[in-house]
């Protein structure tokens, strides 16, 4: 893990979340978040967690972001409409990002290196999720689920 | 001597990197992945060239007509001439387009398509890109294009673009997921994500005579094909091609597309349909394993672009055979049927394994799948009979 | 020569405050998902940062909860698409901003 690919992946990413947060059009946003989060997975191969990041792109790109533009599609006579910036939100994103960094920056204990890592192969993780974790998995089961008829009954024509 | 023909390429690559021998470790790195995109680049878009010709070949013969015969040898040099065609053609950019969007859309699908390849073992040693989640990237990638057609659709400004990335999406969506649960038996029972696992467990023979590949498993025959078939719906090929439904909306979201851009489609399109057979001939066909003992003299590599082909041809000659279907048609037989049966792969394949994955696991699983696919016959069955036409004509 | 911990840190702060940027400045609705779906990205930043960074041997804690937050911000996502369409096609409008009727 070399410093440079983390300073200009680092970049890359939080370019694009800039753009995404701050892009006038509105598709232009939903396709820079998505390359947002392609660099955030590129963040995560760097810290070794390869399935996370794999994860990552399949669920965010594959379909949140296809899901956003799909919206953005059938809400979109109101697309020319968004003029409205809020400039109180900048201020107040301006003071917490300069409170974060102060913070982060006074911490001592935040400035350590790496140890040499194991791999995290995908069958560990399989095993923790199989073991460990199986109320937990259960329960996202359960969420995903509620979500899945929530989201339908939600968006269905209502019978009149 | 067979075995230093086997490993011919890697050896190649090991000589040209010796070259370097003694510079930093991220040159060699560096070297290393530069000549492997080189040759998936090389074989695969010779591979294209070869398959567009042969396929307009093979359906003209199929069609009791000649085909391309004019362009060199036998046409073999048709894709030459076509490609020369596509580069200097007018590239026309709408006014009312997305000029950006529009212009990175035909990229990335094209990136998607050449990465998904990197994951496939094409040989003994010969996997461009070894990752420990190799199946999930690709398809993670894979997933990405779902969202470049989508952009074509949309930065074209056209109705028929927009109508043919919504179905192009709509069965992309659908048919991902029997595409995925299909992979989760042979997942299951290797237990491992990475394709060079999974084609070493297939190795082998029972009985000194059949091959240990998933497809002669009822599980993974019954997998294999519904994989195949959402294979052929992932890369829009003809039975499925609703998306780019000539007769109906021009060219779908390809329509304000046109000179390189369009061939850029066109390529993508092709080289999505290499990187589906390759991982079904990976996950169900053994991969490079040969299919009989004697003949393991023969390179792995050969057999496994014998299979890739094999694949392709059983592709060209759908599109020879069937009509296009309905959307409707489409979705309903990919909800009610293909999920279900997917879902019963994955049980079947537990039941064989813990049945002991001998003659008893093959016949219970045998079993669990036609119990299913009888229920859901019956179920799904509209009871509509076929009688004579009734014709109504104005009186 | 390696990134530090605190490098980490300091883009998921970064990336978390643009999250906080598009979610509070932005009228639009489906901004405001994206804003949301940032803040949840950085935090899962963090969780890997700091499974990272941990000493050895461990527990792989921080990637489980980075994979149940993802599936959980897929959920989320979903159903706030579903809202923002249902909202549209009651008020003809996605600016959150006018959404100030209680009676529909």
């Amino acid at each position: 893990m070399s410093n440079a690919a983390f300073v200009i992946i680092a970049i890359f990413t939080l370019a694009a979340a800039l753009a995404a947060a701050t892009l006038r059009k509105l598709m232009h946003a939903a396709l820079s978040f998505a390359v947002a989060l392609v660099g955030l997975a590129a963040l995560f191969f760097l810290l070794g967690a390869e399935f996370v990041g794999l994860a990552l792109v399949f669920i965010y790109i594959g379909a949140v972001a296809v899901l956003i533009v799909f919206t953005i599609l059938l809400t979109r006579r109101d697309v020319g409409k968004d003029r409205g910036f809020n400039w109180a939100g900048v201020l107040i994103a301006l003071a917490v990002f300069c409170g974060l960094t102060w913070s982060i920056l006074k911490t001592q204990s935040l400035s350590i290196v790496a140890p040499h890592i194991r791999a995290l192969t995908v069958k560990r993780i399989g095993e923790a999720l199989m073991t460990g974790y199986v109320w937990p998995l259960q329960c996202v089961g359960l969420l995903l689920t509620a979500a899945l008829i929530g989201a339908l009954i939600l968006v269905m024509e209502e019978k009149r | 001597m067979s075995k230093s023909i086997d490993q011919v390429f890697v050896n190649a690559k090991q000589w040209l990197l010796s070259w370097l021998a003694g510079s930093p470790d991220w040159v060699i790195q560096v070297a290393s992945i530069l000549i492997n995109v080189f040759m998936l680049l090389a074989v695969f878009l010779t591979l294209f060239a070869l398959i567009s010709v042969l396929e307009r070949k093979i359906l003209a013969r199929m069609q009791n007509r000649y085909g391309p015969n004019r362009v060199g040898p036998f046409g073999l040099f048709q894709p030459i001439a076509d490609g020369i065609k596509m580069l200097i053609k007018e590239d026309i950019v709408p006014a009312r387009a997305d000029k950006i969007v529009h212009f990175l859309a035909p990229v990335l699908i094209a990136a998607v398509a050449i990465l998904t390849l990197a994951v496939i073992p094409y040989g003994r040693n010969m996997t461009p890109f070894t990752i420990d989640g190799g199946i999930l990237f690709f398809f993670a990638v894979g997933s990405a294009t779902e969202l470049a057609v989508f952009m074509a659709g949309w930065a074209s400004n056209n109705k028929f673009s927009m109508l043919g990335a919504m179905r192009a999406i709509a069965q992309m969506f659908s048919y991902e997921l029997p595409l995925i649960i299909t992979v989760l038996p042979v997942v299951m029972v290797v237990g491992s994500l990475m394709p060079d696992r999974i084609v070493s467990a297939q190795a082998g023979y029972t009985f000194g005579l059949v091959p240990r590949w998933f497809v002669f498993t009822p599980w993974g025959g019954v997998a294999f094909i519904l994989f195949f078939v959402s294979g052929l719906v992932e890369s829009n090929r003809t039975p499925f091609d609703v998306p780019e439904g000539e007769s109906e909306i021009v060219a779908g979201h390809m329509t304000e597309y046109s000179g390189f851009k369009y061939a850029t489609f066109f390529m993508a399109e092709y080289i999505g349909m290499f990187a589906v057979s390759g991982l079904s001939a990976t996950l169900f066909l053994g991969g490079w394993h040969a299919p009989v003992r004697v003949l393991e003299i023969v390179p792995s590599y050969v057999w496994f672009f014998l299979k890739l082909s094999g694949l392709l041809f059983v592709y060209i000659w759908i599109r020879g055979t069937l009509p296009r279907t309905r959307i409707d048609q489409m979705m309903n037989f990919a909800w009610k049927f293909m999920l279900p049966m997917a879902f019963t792969c994955v049980i079947a394949a537990a039941v064989w394994h813990y049945a002991g994955r001998g003659l008893r696991g093959w016949l219970w699983s045998l079993f669990v799948i036609v119990m299913v696919y009888s229920a859901l016959s019956i179920l799904l069955d509209t009871r509509r009979k076929f009688g004579p036409r009734v014709y109504r004509f104005a009186e | 020569m390696t990134p530090t911990l605190q490098a980490f840190v300091l883009v998921s702060g970064a990336l978390f405050s643009i999250g906080l940027l598009a979610a509070l400045s932005r009228r639009h609705a489906i901004f405001i998902l994206i804003g949301i779906e940032l803040m949840l990205a950085a935090a899962n930043l963090n969780f890997i940062a700091f499974w990272h960074f941990a000493p050895q041997p461990h527990q792989p804690t921080g990637v489980m909860f980075a994979i149940f937050s993802i599936a959980i911000s897929a959920a989320e996502a979903a159903i706030g698409l579903a809202m923002v369409i249902a909202v549209y096609r009651h008020y003809h409008t996605t600016n959150v901003d006018q959404l100030d009727q209680l009676k529909g």
